[in-house]
């Protein structure tokens, strides 16, 4: 958002005031902005009383035995080994199906595709699947990919399933990212001879790349902390050892935290509340590169 | 491509649609709940999460979009952001760990699994939408007719309350509609901390169990295909496809008026 809205808006904040003193709308006002910013002050006490309650319970469970352990009966010796590499190749799985698939689709719609009937329903639809619960797409994965393909509860599955939940997502932050580029900068490729194809891959991809790929980690951050479609698809087993290929069946952090905190005993909920800690980290990691790639491309664009 | 996957969807649920018709027989009766019960367990959670996240969202609305200071807002919506952003398994984690027991010391009788803090906390993970995307709204009220207000006498709260809120309506109505359609669809919060007995009540007290729960719940045994379970699960996902899709319409529809108006 443009930092001259609030300026702007400020400025005529003295003399309003001023105006107002006189009557009991000043308190009104006063009263009013309370009131919003104890709004704001609950939402962040939340946010805080849930971080330090997942920190409280899970941090003393945090070491490195709990890192490169297997799942196990007994809680004190559980670790989520299985659960974060299954993790690692679900995303990198995910990535490599979603991205191309999604960027291509962008691609397409704001580069290549006419704007007719079609086209408005294609949009319409990629906007309505936006909103279908994720756990619906798990029924959806469980028909076509675990059933009629025959894939089983593996980490395909999975990763298919996935995709299709946060293809909408990345095709929309992508098709935002290709609007961006000025229209000149195409008129001024074809100028000089290109051909649509030279002009999306050498002017308009490097100029929109780092949109795209702040959507594309707001999609995978997503899919990372997903767990409604993947228990759907059945992939809530006991899995005590690493996935070796797509077809393997894994586990991932959500759903190993999933699983600890619907066993009766205390510890296994430090256990998940520590799962939930790593997840949190990775979490924090992926936004922060999301965020580092906005604060460039607004570099980009300016100079 | 999208088109086809919206076709695959339909393919793979309308085999079940003719089930839908016949929720009272044996599907559901051998069972002892007909789909009216996990209904009301989605509709009183959600609603719990709209009279949380509405007025607070809101106001956070209304203060970024007209008060906030640049540095305000610079600390409040990447918060907001994260809000929105931690994972629903987590926060079912803390409706069941901290927000439950914590109720359980203010209200006696709370059942250890319960639709009101389930509900809390869901309210707590939809008020970022319905914040930013009433601020996006109210940011598209012009200008001019805030300068219009101030210059025949208004207050900053008499201007916003009088002339940009309304003019705003129709698009905040589209975010609440979306964030209520979040709900609805929610899975993880309400099956970790509402529990799954499925009860015809509105009483938040209780356990409830809510038609994304339902679908968590038959998933975890191990169903095997073709049984009538096996087919409950689409009937229920279909039901909150449908659930869903009112809800998302209704909102792209107040969004596309809204932006007709202000366009």
């Amino acid at each position: 958002m443009s930092e001259t809205r609030g300026f702007e808006r400020g400025g005529a904040d003295p003399l309003l005031r001023l105006q107002a003193s006189s009557s009991s709308r000043w308190w009104k006002e006063w009263a009013f902005q309370a009131l919003a910013l104890l709004a704001i002050l609950v939402s962040m006490v939340v946010l805080l009383a849930l971080i330090i309650d997942v920190f409280r319970d899970g941090l003393p469970r945090l070491n490195a035995g709990f890192l490169t352990s297997f799942p196990s009966r007994r809680a004190e010796e559980a670790g989520i080994k299985s659960a974060l590499v299954g993790s690692l190749y679900l995303m990198l799985l995910t990535g490599l199906i979603s991205g191309p698939v999604g960027v291509g689709a962008a691609l397409y719609l704001e580069e290549y595709a006419p704007v007719n009937r079609f086209t408005r329903l294609i949009e319409l639809n990629i906007a309505n699947l936006a909103g279908v619960p994720s756990v619906v797409y798990g029924l959806l994965g469980l028909e076509v990919f675990v059933r009629a393909m025959r894939l089983e509860r593996s980490l395909l599955a999975g990763a298919l399933t996935m995709s299709l939940l946060i293809l909408p997502i990345i095709i929309i932050a992508s098709r935002e990212a290709l609007r961006a580029v000025p229209m000149s900068i195409r008129h001024g490729a074809f100028a000089l001879g290109a051909t649509r194809w030279e002009v999306v891959t050498r002017s308009v991809l490097p100029l929109a790349l780092p949109g795209i790929l702040t959507g594309l980690i707001l999609g995978f951050s997503r899919a990372i902390g997903e767990t409604a479609p993947l228990i759907t698809i059945g992939a809530l087993t006991f899995i005590a050892f690493l996935p070796e290929n797509p077809l393997s069946p894994f586990t991932v952090l959500p759903i190993q935290s999933f699983n600890w905190i619907s066993r009766p005993q205390e510890a296994f909920h430090a256990n998940a509340a520590a799962a939930i800690i790593v997840l949190l980290g990775m979490l924090v990691t992926l936004n922060a590169l999301a965020i580092w790639l906005r604060i460039r491309f607004q570099h980009r664009m300016v100079g | 491509m999208l088109f086809t996957e919206s076709l695959l969807f339909f393919r793979s649920v309308s085999p079940v649609r003719f089930l839908t018709d016949r929720e009272w027989t044996p599907l559901f009766s051998d069972k002892q709940f007909g789909i009216l019960t996990l209904v009301s367990g989605t509709v009183l959670t959600s609603a719990i999460a709209l009279a949380v996240a509405t007025p607070l969202g809101l106001l956070i609305a209304v203060y970024l979009s007209e008060y906030a200071s640049p540095t305000a807002r610079r600390w409040v919506k990447p918060s907001l952001e994260f809000l929105a952003g931690v994972p629903t398994v987590v926060y079912g984690y803390f409706a069941l760990f901290f927000v439950t027991p914590l109720l359980q010391r203010f209200v006696p009788g709370l059942e250890p699994f319960n639709a009101l803090s389930a509900g809390l906390v869901m309210g707590f993970m939809i008020l970022p939408m319905v914040a930013s995307l009433s601020e996006d709204a109210l940011y598209a009220v012009p200008t001019s007719l805030r300068d219009g207000a101030y210059a025949l006498g208004f207050t900053r709260l008499q201007a916003m309350l009088k002339i940009v809120f309304p003019a705003a309506l129709s698009g905040i109505s589209a975010a609440i509609m979306l964030a209520l359609s979040r709900a609805v669809g929610e899975t993880m919060i309400v099956s970790i901390a509402a529990g799954q007995q499925p009860t015809l009540t509105l009483n938040p007290l209780v356990g409830v169990e809510t038609l994304t729960a339902f679908i968590v719940q038959v998933s975890l045994g191990d169903t095997p295909h073709g049984t009538l379970e096996y087919h409950t699960i689409f009937v229920v996902g279909l039901t909150l496809f449908l659930m869903t899709l009112v809800l998302n319409s209704i909102a792209l529809w107040l969004r596309e008026r809204f932006r007709s108006v202000y366009a």
